[in-house]
């Protein structure tokens, strides 16, 4: 098929983007999207242009690394990463527009690639336990109620793709941190931190310049993970009964 | 920090975090406001409609909301600690706002060439706009009612009831205050739901479900409720 792709050109975080138009023809349907802008790369090589920076390790829906704007979705149309978009989504003659995530706590490092190191940050804040390291306990000695556990689980298949803070017109991580704070809260081992983890992530959360929530749900819709609305109830919750607890 | 030239600064991380001085604060502060309004506009919502019982009913009402809990309460005592409170609640949920719009607009300067709104509903999308118009019509309405007592047909202002119908009469006066009940019914859908997403209480599906649908029953009896009577008025049941 053929494309006509809109991409968002920058050389480096201080410079001016803009949009640059590209032809690309013989794209395969079976091709990944990220494998269509490897086709394109080959043929900006080979006509001696900069090849489009864009982020992708394990391109297979589960590292989280790769993120982009599609058509003005986050990760385009279908309910995956970008990675496992397929270009049989698509259609011979479509325009595409391709660009980075649009956050301040996200700043472009080169064309399509963000610096999402502000997640790392929030985690770094709250999104850990602590255990004596050495003898691993007995995996048994600590019961989990089945539910718990289960929820714990769904919302430990957040990979922190940013796609929430990019689908958020306020540019909020609020379903990230949901995420992160119902893993870690239906668990008993997450107890002891439970009200200084809320604190911690969110006040990095407002210190990164990311918004706050407004409850309109473009995050969990643009999530590949299908993280659901409820996690920021969680993370309400929680937060409002570290402010009773004083923290 | 990497040695990458083309790195931005990089923000610390945060020491000292106090659980009320972040955005789901303010967000906490803007849905217990927010339900103080929902609560007030459907006590008055209900008083309105007094209207239907016609002049002297509507009057009489109007006269004893001003001598509620007499003599232990001075005269429109208990109608001044009402005001006080709902004049609290204001500066706080538009306050917030206020904030939290200005976030919003610092978070994502450079917007995009494209965007799909996938889910969002034109309620939830419209609460600054809308919030403004209501924060607009308020002035007026208290204008119109409560402090100046305008009566845009020209007429006589001491009696609550005919200043309401002369008020209605006018087709221009039902529009505007019809458009403003749509302004009211959007902002209580999205919001109603949102304030009970915000304080915590939509944990489950079903729990989120029961939110939205308490938006849906809480914009329709109150917007719809407050249109009766300027629509009465205008088909003439409600008349002097």
């Amino acid at each position: 098929m053929k494309l006509t792709l809109k991409i968002w050109r920058q050389a480096d975080a201080q410079a001016r983007g803009e949009m640059r138009t590209y032809q690309l023809d013989g794209v395969s349907e079976d091709m990944s999207f990220l494998e269509m802008l490897d086709v394109l790369n080959e043929q900006l090589n080979a006509s001696g242009e900069e090849p489009v920076a864009f982020d992708s390790d394990c391109r297979e829906g589960i590292c989280g690394t790769c993120g982009l704007m599609i058509n003005g979705q986050a990760h385009g149309p279908e309910v995956t990463t970008t990675c496992q978009l397929h270009m049989r989504t698509f259609s011979d003659g479509d325009e595409i527009t391709i660009e980075p995530w649009r956050a301040d706590a996200f700043p472009v490092v080169k064309d399509l690639i963000v610096d999402r190191g502000a997640f790392d940050r929030i985690i770094q804040q709250g999104g850990f336990i602590s255990a004596n390291t050495g003898s691993a306990p007995e995996a048994n000695s600590v019961p989990v109620p089945r539910d718990k556990a289960l929820r714990s689980f769904n919302m430990a298949t957040c990979i922190g793709c940013g796609a929430c803070v990019a689908a958020c017109p306020n540019g909020s991580a609020s379903l990230f941190m949901g995420a992160k704070i119902t893993h870690l809260g239906e668990l008993p081992q997450g107890q002891p931190e439970r009200d200084t983890r809320v604190v911690n992530m969110v006040a990095q959360h407002d210190h990164e310049g990311f918004g706050g929530c407004t409850n309109i749900g473009e995050c969990t819709a643009a999530c590949p993970k299908e993280i659901p609305l409820d996690v920021i109830s969680q993370l309400n919750k929680d937060l409002r009964t570290a402010l009773k607890h004083g923290h | 920090m990497t040695s990458v030239a083309t790195q931005t600064q990089t923000p610390a991380l945060v020491k000292g975090s106090r659980a009320a001085r972040t955005t789901i604060t303010l967000k906490i502060l803007m849905a217990v406001s927010g339900i103080v309004f929902v609560g007030f506009v459907l006590t008055h919502m209900y008083g309105n409609l007094k209207a239907f019982a016609g002049h002297d009913a509507f009057n009489e009402y109007a006269h004893h909301l001003r001598t509620f809990g007499e003599p232990m309460l001075p005269y429109e005592g208990l109608l001044w600690v009402i005001r006080v409170g709902l004049i609290a609640a204001l500066v706080v949920h538009v306050g917030a706002a206020y904030a939290l719009a200005r976030r919003a607009s610092t978070a994502r300067t450079q917007k995009y060439a494209v965007k799909k709104n996938a889910s969002s509903s034109i309620s939830s999308r419209t609460m600054r706009w809308g919030g403004v118009t209501i924060l607009v019509f308020l002035v007026w309405h208290l204008l119109n009612f409560t402090i100046v007592k305008i009566n845009p047909a020209g007429g006589a202002t001491n009696d609550p009831y005919n200043l309401l119908v002369d008020t209605f009469d006018l087709w221009w006066m039902t529009l505007i205050y019809l458009l403003a009940m749509v302004a009211l019914g959007l902002h209580l859908h999205h919001g109603t739901w949102s304030a009970l997403q915000t304080l915590g209480w939509t944990g489950t599906a079903a729990a989120r479900k029961r939110a939205k649908t308490a938006g849906w029953v809480l914009a329709i009896v109150i917007a719809g409720g407050f249109s009766l009577v300027p629509l009465f008025v205008l088909l003439g049941v409600i008349s002097k």
